[in-house]
């Protein structure tokens, strides 16, 4: 598993660059990973994050774009439109977590 | 373990404009036929995929207002049920396996089809309908879902969709 470096520290992360250890993930974290991928945060993006990450806590897998419709109460046009073209993979890199599994 | 100092930026491919386009007739009108249309087209848009879903013949279903909630799920003539071939044409078996069949997919999270019509039309997807399913049933706009983009023609669709992948459901 590669070790990276971000804001100054080790991150540990897969082949593909999302982060495979929870706890190594912070709101400052993310605002680099959004910076990599030209995305700037705004307070509708944390909305989604913050869902996201306690989703995880609670449920061990990344919510689909679906759940975070219907149990984070974000419609989908709106997160088309805060994290273009691939909602679900954005989300889950940015949220420190790994891509959704779950098909819708 | 690999150590690199350059951070690793996943490859969303987005940057570039891509001509991926995906056209997905869909034909049937069973519950069950009605889903794998709906799952690939909203899984193409979730990857930024530009989708055409096509509903002709029975899969006008799927789209006309006073069906649409009520799709049914036979095992008749379906022995990948399992289920003894006698029995299925039996009253009341249908019904059974439609709510068997519901229950299973909203356990999972999944939507029923007219919510998850309105997913893909949220998430850019485009809804064509036929036009000679429209005529042949006596349909017009204001009978079908309101995600319809028009009621088109076969030579429409098909040069709507130039370029793209096709999936025929």
């Amino acid at each position: 598993m590669p070790l990276t470096t971000m804001n100054g520290r080790e991150i540990h992360v897969n082949d593909e660059g999302f982060l495979t250890e929870y706890d190594e993930w912070d709101e400052d974290l993310a605002k680099v990973l959004a910076k990599n991928i030209d995305i700037d945060l705004t307070d509708e993006h944390w909305r989604v994050l913050r869902f996201l990450r306690d989703d995880f806590k609670s449920q061990g897998e990344t919510a689909t774009t679906r759940r975070v419709q219907t149990v984070g109460g974000i419609p989908t046009k709106e997160q088309f439109t805060l994290f273009p073209k691939k909602p679900a993979k954005k989300m889950a890199y940015i949220a420190g977590l790994p891509k959704p599994h779950g098909c819708v | 373990m690999t150590i690199t100092q350059e951070a690793i930026v996943p490859k969303f491919d987005d940057d570039t404009e891509t001509d991926r386009k995906l056209a997905i007739i869909c034909s049937k009108g069973n519950l069950d036929m009605a889903y794998p249309g709906l799952i690939l087209g909203n899984a193409a848009l979730g990857e930024g995929v530009e989708t055409h879903l096509f509903f002709t013949f029975w899969g006008f279903d799927m789209i006309t207002k006073s069906r649409m909630h009520d799709l049914k799920f036979t095992p008749v003539g379906n022995t990948a049920t399992h289920m003894p071939m006698g029995i299925t044409p039996f009253p009341g078996v249908t019904g059974m396996a439609t709510h068997q069949l519901k229950k299973s997919i909203a356990d999972l999270g999944v939507p029923e089809v007219p919510e998850f019509l309105d997913q893909i039309v949220a998430a850019g997807g485009h809804l064509w309908a036929c036009r000679l399913s429209a005529d042949m049933n006596h349909l017009t706009d204001a009978d079908l879902y309101d995600g319809v983009e028009g009621i088109i023609s076969a030579s429409d669709f098909i040069e709507l969709t130039n370029g793209a992948q096709l999936l025929f459901i």
